[in-house]
């Protein structure tokens, strides 16, 4: 048989069920079970789904494996030109990710001054840091300087973060700060 | 060079393995022996900071070796692709006339208005500019801009030509850039390499006689870099002395060729391209400014555009980018709302907006995946975050910087009192990459697309679900506001919501396709024509794009390129261009003209990428139904030139952008179609790349009077949370280097909450060299304490030969090591490295020093 | 008839990232130990320091220089050997370690009852006691892909391919042809386990290294585990099975006297 990366052993199944065992020929022996059991196949009836990896610029493809929309395992994506299934320890823990009891999943909020969290309504939370935006701007915002330059902009609220998220996420990022006139949008690129 | 590639691009790596085991030649230059060094050829050690020296020692070394001046390819290469030819302004004087600064040095004077630019010094170029004949006629820039010319600004575009520039083949002139540069080097000599870089000399010449013998017709060398390039007071100057040195060898747009940025996170290139950075708007475009001739449309065209390149269309670029923002508000009268987009009063960057958020300048944050907290001098920014009104952390775990307030190292000593902090904070969980649909870009410029396979649990959200709904919130709130300083944002088209019979992923989640055919781009008149490409750009409004470097990615309704998943079948040069899709144009290699000689030719049967076919049968053109002549360019990559224009095509005399080129011009986006090595503009820092040491070094710089960088970036000049080290200073005499490890992912967020990437690096710890251990008293484990003029950290001593001391002018300075990606948050737990870092950083792109400075070392 | 398979780790190509040691645990659900919280080893980069129940996979680095930035550092990425004459196998007293159809050795978790004798009978101290389960485990050579065509987790994950997976023949005549590439190169490279005459009749795991055995942890001349078996505590299940097994050790321990002391 001959093995290659590319056509064997990647993706697609062919039943292996064979029963006699080349290396104790010799001996005459045989010690081997008629067929050995395994647990079942993680992944058998999962659905593949096509991903990248989060991490590093490589761009490494995944394929994520859901049972009943439920993430049981996620491994490199075989055609990918960049990384031919394979993973780095970063790209192998994907899944830790997301199946992960530390998960932040609720939305906190700290008053000025308080010593601890409260736990809040997402909506109510949206509504208020949308009034915090508003409310900064407007008492911030600048149309022209005093040597009389129109600029039409606020540099008190700070927009950072991308460069672990979407081009789309950025593109929304940056059209909703720049559209309000706020121009301190910055990511990881800078740093 | 200026990168641990095994340790941080392990996958990509891959390559350079494989190039190995068929021949290749692997070098490692670096101040420690790492998992990279480890399965290279050789490695070279290198004092942190001094690369410059180190690739201005390979440039001497080869314009004077015998193989560049005996085999003609490196001549014809660097004549004919490069400006090596152009003469220069005579009244230019090098660092070796001014004792280490160019001409036209002045001071800087902060604006009252934003008063955080950071620049201890400026430039004035003017006398860095090319040698010119006089300007043709036509009609006058200023006169244009006043008579408010256009659409179409083609006129705009043709009075900005400049006169022809002088050229000497022969590179005998004594103001041509070849003399210049090679005078400029003539110091740089394996010597000096060795004193400056502590690197032996013997290493540092096989490195140039390796890339000499790896490079001409018929092999090419590449280079790859990353942080370790970028995080200094010269960072881009270091990268483009790579460029350089490149260029010289005929390295540059050519298959196994380059310089290749190995760049940090999943969409680090994405949120480049589409910058969530201040400067720039997208496709790189400068962001309107108020400290440059922006005051209206077309002053901003006159400043902006390059009228022989192809940035020669950038008003098509700006007017289509416009019509993205503005929408149907956008039009020719009010010159596409221009006016209403915001200006930039200088230097927003990361540390100036933290240096204006300690005095008070910045009210509200809203941070979004990312840490700041343990960034650069991490101490320094949480003093700014407890400045802040607000503050919103969204991210999928408790960040440091959503807990710095109670438990930040200064609130745990009780420096700090919690009530004293104002701060209303918010934390918001996001989504992760398996829950959400969208698209990366990676460090090759490829967009992929990822797809949704299961549910976010709770409250978690998208990222771009956070902002979509916080612009309808405000949307409304400013609805019928008659202020005029609203009406930008009331104008703002924002049509992100799914099409009625699309069901979004989450409930009130945009439809990330939506998002990506506005930067794609679509006939305004009818969004549903996808744009196929940057060539069907008008600057009349009649296309809108946001970004025209992305147009192509998703070239009709139902055809995203971003998700293609078609690799090449094996046995091809593989190219794989059906995989994914990557800008400009799905195009590989940039700059790929350069592959092919004068005449169109490969340089080699074995370096073939793109050639001219002129046998090849054109159609008539679909437009004109004009018979179009023989000849086109083919090869296994999309070619990054006219694909008919013949190699021995002239430029038309009137032409302007890709017309004002010849067919044998590869750089395209270059003004004069050339691989610069000397730059003429566009750098803040001086035209050609100069050894500085460090803003924080143990030694004075060996090659000039001037110490570091006549022009860098100091930030809080003088305050007590930026403190400065002055050179040599006893009390911090080790050079240190921040980096990152295999098993960790920069500020820790994504790999200290996982218990499997914890348990392989469970602890912070520094390298330290045994010669230092033993001075010191210092065992394996120990603990140790780490200071520089900033703070103090904490962390365990892994005692070890892989760093150690190096001889650098004259004196023993001890090199060590820490990874940077610990916190208090999560599993694996740490000190804040970045604490010891500076606001210090490089004058073009604010990027900081982080990968050279100063600290003491003393067992805890 | 699937052949024997197994992994060549050509430690010369290993870059010590531990995507194995990632990749085995996603795969096999393996958790961290003591949940990732854990203390600095102080050896080199390996904090995992061994194989054994959780830790499936390890990656061995070894520092070997003469002063500042003179010398190497060597990574290995070790395993299970799947042994061609496995001792675990012939000191289960429960049948629970089996020679599966491919030639390599897998415990049977819910066949184990925790005796311990094959930990001590394994010469390379692969297996140990998985404290979650409670049961021995070690590599299985991910049996449960391999059943379904699918290649063993860690051999997929590693980016720079210095483990490879595949038929046992084929990948011999692969590590012979580098080993001979390296040596041209001036390079002592060694082949370790590869060899069917060798010491338990050859390893279904083997390696290619640039220095001795014992620098990388591995024994000179492993062998089978005759001595330990009547210490195992489950010797007592005597039946005709493990009589059959000692008859074999016996013979087997004959072979292995007559052949040269080193795995090379």
């Amino acid at each position: 048989m001959q093995v290659t990366r590319r056509d064997f052993l990647r993706l697609t199944a062919s039943a292996g069920a064979g029963t006699a065992i080349g290396g104790l020929v010799g001996l005459g022996v045989s010690l081997a079970p008629a067929a050995a059991r395994a647990q079942e196949l993680r992944i058998k009836d999962a659905k593949t789904t096509p991903s990248i990896c989060p991490f590093c610029s490589v761009g490494c493809a995944t394929l994520i494996h859901t049972v009943d929309g439920k993430i049981v395992n996620i491994e490199g994506d075989p055609r990918s030109p960049h990384n031919e299934g394979t993973l780095c320890p970063k790209g192998a823990a994907i899944y830790q990710l997301h199946m992960n009891p530390n998960r932040a999943t609720k939305v906190l909020h700290r008053k000025p001054g308080a010593g601890d969290w409260e736990v809040v309504e997402l909506e109510w939370a949206m509504d208020r840091v949308a009034e915090l935006i508003k409310q900064t701007r407007d008492e911030t915002f600048i149309e022209k300087l005093p040597n009389g330059k129109l600029v039409n902009m606020t540099p008190a609220i700070f927009g950072l973060g991308g460069a672990t998220l979407d081009s789309e996420f950025n593109h929304v990022c940056q059209k909703f700060w720049r559209g309000l006139g706020v121009v301190a949008i910055e990511n990881q690129a800078r740093i | 060079m200026g990168s641990n590639m095994a340790e941080c691009h392990p996958v990509a790596f891959r390559w350079p393995m494989k190039a190995k085991l068929n021949g290749a030649k692997l070098i490692h230059v670096d101040p420690r022996f790492t998992r990279t060094s480890a399965v290279s050829d050789l490695h070279v050690p290198i004092r942190a900071g001094s690369d410059i020296a180190f690739l201005g020692g390979l440039i001497n070394y080869v314009i004077h070796s015998k193989r560049w001046n005996a085999d003609p390819f490196f001549k014809e290469f660097v004549v004919n692709y490069t400006n090596a030819a152009t003469i220069i302004n005579p009244d230019f004087k090098d660092t070796e006339e001014l004792e280490g600064v160019f001409s036209g040095l002045a001071t800087f004077a902060e604006p009252a208005f934003w008063p955080y630019n950071g620049l201890l010094g400026r430039y004035d170029p003017a006398t860095w500019q090319y040698k010119r004949g006089p300007k043709g006629p036509g009609p006058v820039t200023k006169d244009l801009i006043a008579r408010r010319a256009g659409p179409p600004f083609d006129d705009l575009v043709r009075s900005l030509k400049p006169g022809p520039a002088e050229k000497d083949p022969t590179l005998q002139h004594p103001h041509c850039v070849f003399q210049i540069l090679k005078h400029h080097f003539s110091r740089y000599t394996p010597e000096m390499v060795e004193q400056i870089c502590g690197s032996p000399k013997e290493k540092f010449i096989k490195v140039a006689e390796m890339l000499l013998e790896n490079s001409g017709r018929d092999r090419t060398s590449a280079f790859a870099y990353a942080v370790a390039w970028t995080q200094h007071t010269y960072g881009v100057q270091m990268i483009g002395c790579c460029a350089l040195l490149q260029l010289l060898l005929g390295n540059i747009g050519r298959p196994g060729a380059g310089v290749m940025a190995l760049r940090g996170h999943a969409a680090i290139q994405g949120s480049t391209d589409v910058p969530t950075l201040y400067h720039s708007i997208h496709g790189y475009m400068n962001a309107p400014s108020a400290l440059r001739p922006h005051e209206t449309l077309r002053d901003y065209m006159a400043a902006e555009t390059s009228p022989t390149s192809y940035y020669g269309n950038l008003p098509k670029f700006l007017v289509s980018y416009l019509k993205s923002v503005y929408g149907p508000a956008a039009t020719a009268e009010n010159d596409f709302g221009y006016d209403w987009h915001p200006k930039i009063l200088g230097d927003h960057s990361h540390i100036a907006t933290f240096a204006a958020m300690a005095e008070g300048k910045v009210k509200g944050m809203v941070c979004v995946g990312q840490n700041p907290a343990t960034s650069l001098n991490g101490s320094a920014t949480r003093l700014a975050m407890r400045e802040l009104e607000w503050m919103v952390v969204k991210d999928n775990w408790l960040t440091e910087t959503a807990t710095h307030w109670y438990l930040g190292p200064e609130v745990k000593d009780g420096a700090v009192k919690v009530g004293d902090i104002k701060t209303e904070i918010f934390f918001f969980p996001s989504t992760q990459i398996a829950e959400y649909d969208g698209s990366f870009t990676n460090t090759q410029r490829m967009l992929q697309w990822h797809s949704k396979a299961s549910d976010a649990p709770g409250d978690c959200r998208t990222d771009t679900w956070f902002y979509h709904n916080l612009a309808k919130r405000l949307k409304k709130a400013y609805a019928g506001s008659k202020l005029s300083r609203d009406q930008g944002w009331n104008n703002v088209l924002w049509a992100f919501d799914p099409d009625p019979g699309v069901k979004p992923i989450y409930p009130g989640e945009p439809d990330a396709l939506k998002i990506l055919r506005e930067i794609n781009g679509y006939q305004t008149a009818d969004p549903k024509q996808h744009l196929k490409g940057f060539a069907e750009l008008k600057d009349d409004g009649s296309t809108t794009c946001a970004s025209w470097i992305y147009c192509g990615c998703f070239p009709a309704w139902d055809q995203n390129l971003t998700a293609r998943r078609e690799p090449d079948p094996p046995g091809v040069p593989g190219a794989h261009l059906k995989w994914g899709w990557a800008w400009p144009a799905n195009r590989r290699v940039m700059y790929n003209r350069a592959s092919a000689d004068l005449k169109g030719n490969p340089w080699s049967e074995r370096k073939r990428w793109v050639w001219w076919d002129a046998s090849f049968v054109n159609p008539p053109d679909p437009k004109t139904g004009k018979v179009v002549p023989r000849g086109k360019w083919v090869g296994y990559d999309v070619p990054d030139c006219g694909a008919t224009k013949a190699p021995d095509a002239k430029p038309k005399p009137d032409g302007i952008g890709l017309d004002a080129l010849s067919g044998a011009q590869p750089f395209i986006m270059r003004a004069d179609g050339k691989g610069w090595l000397f730059v003429p503009a566009g750098l803040v820092d001086g035209p050609l790349p100069t050894h500085y040491e460090p803003h924080e070094s143990p030694v004075k710089n060996l090659l000039y009077k001037q110490q570091s960088s006549p022009v860098h970036k100091l930030w809080a000049p003088g305050k007590p949370y930026n403190q400065i080290a002055a050179v040599g200073d006893p009390k911090f005499p080790y050079v240190i280097s921040t980096y990152r490890l295999t098993e960790h992912y920069l500020a820790g967020a994504m790999s200290r909450w996982l218990p499997w990437l914890s348990e392989l690096q469970p602890e912070l710890f520094i390298e330290l060299g045994k010669d230092l251990a033993r001075e010191k008293g210092i065992r394996n484990l120990d603990w140790v304490i780490i200071t520089s003029p900033r703070g103090h950290v904490r962390a365990k001593a892994l005692v070890t030969d892989r760093i150690g001391v190096m001889n650098v002018a004259g004196k023993r300075i001890h090199h060590v090591g820490m990874p940077w990606h610990w916190g208090w948050m999560g599993l694996s737990t740490g000190d804040v490295v970045n604490d010891l870092t500076s606001w210090v950083g490089d004058p073009n792109v604010s990027i900081h020093e982080g990968k050279a400075f100063v600290c003491n070392v003393e067992r805890a | 008839m699937p052949e024997a398979m197994g992994f060549f780790t050509d430690t010369t190509v290993c870059i010590g990232c531990k995507a194995c040691e990632v990749a085995c645990k996603e795969w096999n659900q393996l958790p961290a130990e003591n949940g990732g919280i854990r203390e600095l080893s102080g050896d080199s980069y390996d904090n995992t320091r061994r194989l054994d129940g959780i830790h499936w996979r390890h990656v061995r680095f070894i520092e070997q220089f003469s002063g500042p930035y003179n010398g190497r550092w060597l990574m290995m990425s070790d395993v299970c050997k799947h042994c061609v004459q496995a001792g675990c196998i012939e000191v289960c007293p429960t049948g629970a370690i089996i020679r599966t159809e491919f030639d390599t050795v897998v415990i049977q978790s819910d066949v184990c009852n925790g005796c311990r004798a094959c930990i001590s009978a394994c010469p390379f101290g692969v297996i140990d006691i998985n404290a979650v389960a409670g049961t021995a485990q070690k590599c299985t050579l991910c049996y449960d892909r391999l059943k379904v065509g699918l290649e063993p987790a860690c051999a997929k994950a590693c980016p720079t391919d210095s483990i490879q997976f595949g038929p046992i023949t084929e990948l011999r005549a692969r590590a012979q042809k580098r080993k001979d590439q390296l040596r041209a190169q001036g390079v002592e490279a060694q082949l370790y386990g590869a060899d069917p005459q060798g010491p338990l009749g050859g390893l279904n795991s083997f390696y290619l290294l640039v220095d001795e055995p014992e620098v990388y942890g591995l024994p000179r001349n492993p062998k089978l585990p005759s001595r330990n078996l009547k210490q195992s505590t489950s010797f007592s299940v005597a039946s005709a099975a493990v009589l059959g097994v000692l008859a074999l050790v016996g013979l087997r321990k004959r072979r292995m006297d007559e052949q040269p002391p080193s795995l090379s």
